[in-house]
């Protein structure tokens, strides 16, 4: 299997612009040190990235075998080395007693239930160059930023589709999409939906506190990998490229008192064992630190993106993310797992049925385009796309489907305090 | 009066170290606390024993569940 | 192999049986000791009684650690103090904080308990809690600087073994301390299954002051702790199988 072949150059590139694109991806000391703060980034003092990195550093998962992988089935309470061990190679002829492991888990502390969601994309302006993302600063795309007009005109869309939660995006651009803006979103989220998630550019405690005060209530960011030297060749300019930054984004959220943090690695970017592992540790441990916060998971793996349609998962077939997911609920039974819409119908309906707790449904990772997704009308100023989805089903047609596969459809289980 | 290990003696006036010498206390094994607070060795031989001063005279026993 | 020790205060121990030398005669100590391999003893401190001149220092073997204990203390600050005249005694910073308001169930005053722990570790002890089994109480001792927690199997004296065991499980998991299992076992095989669950160290005493053989009775104790630890080491295999195996598969749609 060939490497992903991230690069791709636009016409409408300056000359300039193309020079420094060339510059930044062949020249490694044309790039910044990743692992500087950069101006106006809060420093917290936390010991949570060395335990992880300790840890991750040191999984040496060919090493594990199938008499570890029975051990950890067997154990009551799967520690830190039966994880390793249900994450390795050795594990992947015990997938089918996995999953009856990981359901006997998900029934356990979620009963029958499955949550559904809605994320609306409100701008995919970037000032980041992550080499996989169809966002990139250097990505030929049409940008857009919606208004507050706008946002509730979509947030109506969706709200009378039946959906309660809702999770808000955007590129990363503090200057298009500054936090004021976010906030006001928020503001408007609050009046449609009874739970708002947001997945944005990390910030400050101080401006996690704002966004709170404004209605969000649960912070993702996705440390797309752990891998430090191999994050520093996809996150090639930009705010997103300080690594540790990012990394303590979490914590901050919960110091600036959100209910709930959502993690996640993009698997298929570098050993997704090892992101798998620490991702599942970075929660492990923060838990630990602050038993009264929410968690959460993700499992994304890369998709093709507009202007490159060859990118894809390398070596996480559907057997590995099972695998990833099924160990994730075995040693985190209490936390949600998210489904992607990344992932194709089969999948998720299967997946939800094991391990996944929440499942996205009428997705668009367009702009300002709910109205013609759903009702037909097309949109020709419609900002485009993050990624290619792969599973495009309504929220009714999600609902429907979740009943009839048994499951019960919850839309909301909580009030914001 | 000077309560001691909840009695009242009479004793006040009288130096700590020569009380503890009469009433045959092995200092070495002791720990004195007057009025609360924790008299060390060195001031044994400085106190002298006041009117209304309360004294634990304690130390090790058997111990434990 | 590596030596399986553990660290309390700074200080290593591999004897994970700490003894307790309550109720049975000064004479059958240092037997007890010895054949218990305890390194820790503890001990109770009292109001000297000058008719009887006996000093328990002169029964316990040297290099054997000492923790002083604050029974009799009814809230942090009674605790604080007989603490303090411990340390005085001048056998080490070590003290094992135990608060009772209730003389018929002698069960411990969690919230007391953390208030005196935190003083205590603010003057430099070696704090190591008697508590209820409480995960929040837990961690509140570890944020107030515990050096350890010791949670009750059972009332004391009860001899009933793992009354909490799902509770002390919940602390094993969870606290980023040693966990010694401390009141109620009362014999050897609850010990044993104490360490099985991953218990850092076990103490008793009623169980080994009652038996007929007291210093035979604490080598049983030893046996027991080392084989459940040993146990706990090897990674406790297959007991029973879980869940029933479903005649669907349940992952027949992956398809790449």
């Amino acid at each position: 299997m060939s490497e992903n072949q991230f690069f791709v150059d636009s016409d409408r590139l300056g000359e300039t612009a193309l020079a420094k694109k060339h510059r930044l991806e062949n020249d490694p000391s044309s790039r910044t040190d990743h692992m500087k703060y950069m101006p106006g980034m809060e420093q917290i003092s936390s010991d949570i990235r060395d335990k992880v990195l300790r840890e991750m550093d040191s999984y040496e998962y060919g090493q594990y075998t199938e008499a570890d992988v029975k051990r950890a089935l067997a154990h009551e309470t799967c520690s830190v080395e039966d994880f390793k061990a249900l994450l390795s190679p050795a594990a992947a002829p015990y997938l089918e007693e996995m999953a009856a492991r990981a359901k006997l888990e998900t029934s356990r502390h979620f009963g029958n239930t499955v949550y559904l969601f809605t994320p609306l994309y409100i701008a995919n302006y970037c000032e980041n160059y992550c080499v996989y993302c169809g966002f990139n600063c250097y990505n030929d795309i049409k940008r857009k930023k919606l208004n507050m007009q706008e946002i509730e005109k979509e947030m109506k869309v969706i709200a009378d589709s039946g959906i309660e939660e809702i999770l808000m995006l955007t590129g990363e651009s503090r200057s298009k999409s500054d936090v004021r803006y976010i906030g006001e979103a928020c503001r408007l989220a609050a009046r449609y939906f009874r739970n708002v998630g947001l997945e944005i550019y990390p910030v400050n405690s101080d401006e996690y506190r704002y966004l709170h005060m404004c209605g969000a209530d649960y912070v993702t960011v996705f440390q797309e990998t752990y891998d430090s030297d191999k994050y520093e060749t996809l996150h090639l300019l930009g705010h997103k490229r300080i690594y540790p930054y990012r990394f303590d984004a979490q914590e901050r959220a919960i110091l600036g008192g959100m209910r709930g943090v959502g993690f996640s690695a993009l698997l298929g970017l570098a050993d997704f064992r090892k992101d798998a592992l620490a991702s599942a540790l970075h929660v492990y441990y923060l838990q630990r630190k602050y038993p009264h916060a929410e968690y959460s998971l993700s499992c994304p793996r890369l998709r093709p993106i507009i202007n490159n349609d060859k990118i894809n998962p390398q070596d996480v077939h559907e057997k590995e993310l099972c695998q990833v997911l099924c160990a994730y609920r075995i040693f985190l039974p209490y936390v949600g797992i998210t489904v992607s819409s990344r992932e194709q119908k089969h999948f998720r309906d299967g997946i939800v049925k094991i391990a996944a707790t929440k499942i996205s449904a009428g997705v668009s990772t367009g702009i300002g385009d709910h109205e013609s997704k759903y009702e037909g009308k097309e949109d020709a100023d419609a900002g485009d796309e993050q990624f290619e989805i792969s599973d495009g089903r309504s929220f009714d047609e999600m609902y429907r489907d979740m009943s009839e596969e048994g499951l019960q459809p919850v839309l909301n289980d909580y009030v914001y305090v | 009066m000077v309560r001691i290990n909840g009695e009242e003696k009479k004793v006040q006036g009288m130096k700590l170290t020569e009380y503890l010498e009469a009433e045959g206390y092995r200092q070495e094994t002791i720990a004195i606390e007057c009025n609360e607070e924790i008299l060390s060795k060195s001031e044994y031989d400085k106190k002298i024993l006041q009117d209304g001063d309360v004294l634990e005279i304690v130390n090790f026993v058997g111990g434990g569940r | 192999m590596t030596k399986d020790t553990f660290m309390l205060g700074g200080r290593e121990f591999s004897s994970r049986f700490i003894l307790g030398s309550g109720k049975y005669s000064l004479e059958l100590i240092r037997a007890a000791v010895e054949n218990a391999g305890a390194q820790i003893i503890t001990l109770a401190v009292r109001r000297t009684n000058t008719r009887k001149n006996e000093n328990i220092l002169d029964y316990i073997p040297e290099n054997v650690t000492l923790l002083p204990n604050t029974s009799g203390a009814r809230d942090a600050k009674e605790a604080v103090r007989i603490a303090r005249m411990a340390r005085e005694l001048g056998c080490g910073n070590f003290v094992k904080v135990e608060i009772m308001k209730d003389s018929k169930y002698l069960l411990p005053d969690n919230a007391e308990t953390v208030k005196a722990t935190e003083q205590l570790a603010k003057e430099g002890f070696v704090v190591l809690p008697y508590m209820y089994p409480d995960l929040y109480t837990g961690r509140d001792l570890m944020n107030a600087g515990a050096a350890a927690v010791m949670p009750l199997a059972a009332p004391i004296g009860s001899n009933k073994g793992l009354a909490t065991r799902e509770f002390i499980q919940i602390l094993i998991d969870e606290i980023d301390l040693p966990v010694i299992v401390d009141a109620g076992i009362g014999r050897p095989s609850q010990a044993c299954e104490a360490m099985e669950m991953g218990a850092a160290a076990i103490m008793a005493n009623t169980a080994i002051a009652t038996a007929g053989d007291v210093p035979a009775m604490a080598g049983a104790f030893k046996n027991a702790i080392e084989a459940g630890r040993a146990a706990y080491l090897a990674g406790l295999g297959r007991v029973l199988e879980r869940g029933a195996s479903a005649s669907d598969p349940l992952t027949g749609f992956l398809r790449d």
